[in-house]
């Protein structure tokens, strides 16, 4: 296969563990800067875990990790987060006891320049509206598309380069599904911004998607262009229901 | 009358000193869920930095007690931060159990460390603030009260301010609340562990000087049962919540100081702990505490 585009994550060989049990076994892939790129599989694939070791929160055994040119394998998160790299992890995990406001301050936590973290919050305010009508609100009391919408502002308020989102969908009532998912498209449109989204619902994923890796118990078993993948039978028949 | 507000007054200075150090059990609780027990120790210290800086100033000054007094709380958030960088750090991956059974160690290595250092006999604290006694009609207050009351008001404002005002205060309590999703936004937990580490130790030397001035002799072992009141102090207000904490410390005082001028004041730690225990039958997450569901 031949890349195109600059790529501006690799992941080679990737081989992780929890304990004993093999969660991901030689998984490859890779990212062009710009694009959309969806990792889709069952329960179960490795598709979190893969997220997780990209932001630090696992360790791989073996493989590499390459962000810009630069290898982080090693990094704990913190600093991967500082060279562009924000992560919605699955399950939300806003902070529930803090207002909507301080959940958004916290994204920009590496952020020094106020004049760039206003501009980032009138720009999560003008994709999600409604978290701008509940600033001093607990998150915790915010409805699931709500709080989806929180943990996808908090991470903007990172100023990433490449936005990894766990499963976007989950948990929330269809019709505010097609909403978070137009503004991850808009977000990937209007801002230029890559990202890497995994999903359950295939179908919804290779829709919005540029690329596509299917997972199966911790390897890469299909890889293309979305619209090619959407009328694959051999996906069609396992992912998108015949 | 005169009597019951007198006992109370006596009860909120003494259970103020409490609840300086019931802060840092409550701190360190809220962001590595173990209970420090070392914590009683740097509490000692904190009055040894005392003792020892507090020949050095003139005696019954406000400014030299100030200075003995700041520099015993530097000097004590440095130790805390030692502490956990050395020995809690590198087990921030162990099981709970071992945690705290390491902290067991610290707090004894820290006392006979102190016997060692210090020696074993008990020592006079030197008064570095000025002293004096104020009738307010048939009260009568004593001016390390009036200190003991005024120090922690301030120090119980200032940390509220942090937590609740400042970015690293919103950090400690998002660490608090999810670390890994904390890390997730470029927090760096070793950071803010180590930053709560020398808030609490600082409130605990602060505690330290104050209770070594109205109880005016300290040894190595000082910190033990004024660290096991904080403790359930602590416990008391629901452990991990600030004010609950505070809350907690004063209570405990309070109930401490007026069974101690009842008929049973021999009795005095037993029915507090026995308070401890009732209240925790009927709010087990304590006072203020909130049953949290603990997330993988
Ligand atoms: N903390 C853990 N301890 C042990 N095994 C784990 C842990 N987390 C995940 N696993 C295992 O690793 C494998 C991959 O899990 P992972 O969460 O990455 O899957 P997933 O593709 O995200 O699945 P889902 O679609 O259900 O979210 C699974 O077999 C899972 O049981
Ligand atoms: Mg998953």
């Amino acid at each position: 296969m031949d890349w195109p585009l600059t790529q501006m994550l690799t992941v080679k060989n990737l081989e992780v563990c929890y304990g004993a049990i093999s969660a991901l076994g030689d998984v490859s892939f890779s990212i062009a800067a710009g694009r959309i790129v969806t990792l889709i599989g069952a329960n179960g694939a490795g598709k979190t875990t893969a997220l997780r070791t990209i932001s630090g929160l696992l360790r791989a055994k073996s493989g590499h990790i390459n962000f810009n040119g630069e290898d982080l394998t090693r990094l704990p998160p913190h600093q991967i987060v500082a060279r562009g790299i924000c992560h919605v992890p699955e399950g939300r995990m806003i902070f529930s006891n803090l207002s909507v406001d301080e959940n958004l301050a916290m994204g920009a936590y590496l952020q020094r320049d106020k004049a760039r973290i206003a501009q980032n919050r009138d720009y999560v305010f003008s994709i999600f509206p409604r978290l701008k009508e509940r600033l001093t609100q607990a998150a915790g009391t915010l409805s699931g598309g709500e709080q989806q919408m929180l943990a996808i502002g908090r991470a903007l308020m990172g100023d990433p380069k490449l936005l990894m989102l766990d499963e976007p969908s989950l948990g929330i009532a269809p019709k505010l599904i097609s909403t978070i998912f137009e503004k991850i498209v808009e977000i990937n449109r209007n801002h230029g911004l890559t990202i890497l989204l995994v999903e359950q619902n295939a179908r919804l994923a290779l829709e919005i998607s540029h690329e596509a890796y299917v997972l199966e118990t911790g390897r890469v078993v299909l890889h293309g262009p979305s619209p090619e993948l959407r009328t694959n039978p051999e996906l069609k028949a396992a992912y998108l229901g015949g | 009358m005169t009597e019951f507000l007198q006992q109370l007054l006596n009860g909120l200075s003494l259970g103020a000193i409490y609840a300086l150090i019931a802060l840092g059990y409550t701190m360190v609780y809220g962001v590595l869920r173990f209970i420090n027990f070392a914590h009683s120790d740097v509490f000692m210290v904190g009055a040894f930095i005392g003792y020892y800086l507090g020949h050095h100033v003139p005696e019954s000054t406000v400014w030299g007690g100030l200075l003995v007094l700041t520099a015993a709380m530097i000097g004590c958030a440095l130790l805390g931060m030692l502490i956990e960088r050395l020995v809690y750090r590198p087990l921030r991956s162990a099981p709970t159990l071992n945690v705290l059974i390491t902290a067991i160690g610290v707090s004894l290595l820290l006392e006979y460390t102190g016997q060692l250092v210090f020696g074993a006999a008990p020592r006079t604290f030197p008064p570095i603030f000025p002293s004096a006694n104020f009738h307010l009609g048939p009260l009568t207050i004593s001016s390390n009260q009036l200190l003991v009351i005024s120090v922690t008001l301030i120090l119980l404002f200032a940390l509220r301010f942090i937590v609740m005002r400042t970015k690293i205060g919103t950090a400690m309590r998002a660490v608090s609340l999810n670390p890994r999703a904390a890390s997730l936004v470029g927090i760096n937990n070793d950071f803010v562990i180590s930053f709560t580490f020398a808030l609490g130790s600082a409130m605990a030397a602060a505690g330290g000087i104050l209770y070594a001035l109205n109880y005016p002799s300290i040894d190595p072992l000082m910190g033990v049962m004024p660290g096991l009141k904080a403790f359930v102090a602590a416990i008391l207000g629901g452990i991990g919540n600030i004010p609950g904490a505070a809350l907690g410390g004063l209570l405990l005082g309070t109930v401490e100081t007026f069974v101690g001028g009842s008929e049973w004041s021999t009795y005095k730690d037993a029915i507090a702990f026995a308070i401890l225990i009732v209240i925790l039958l009927f709010r087990p997450a304590g006072l203020l505490g909130k049953f949290t569901v603990e997330k993988v």
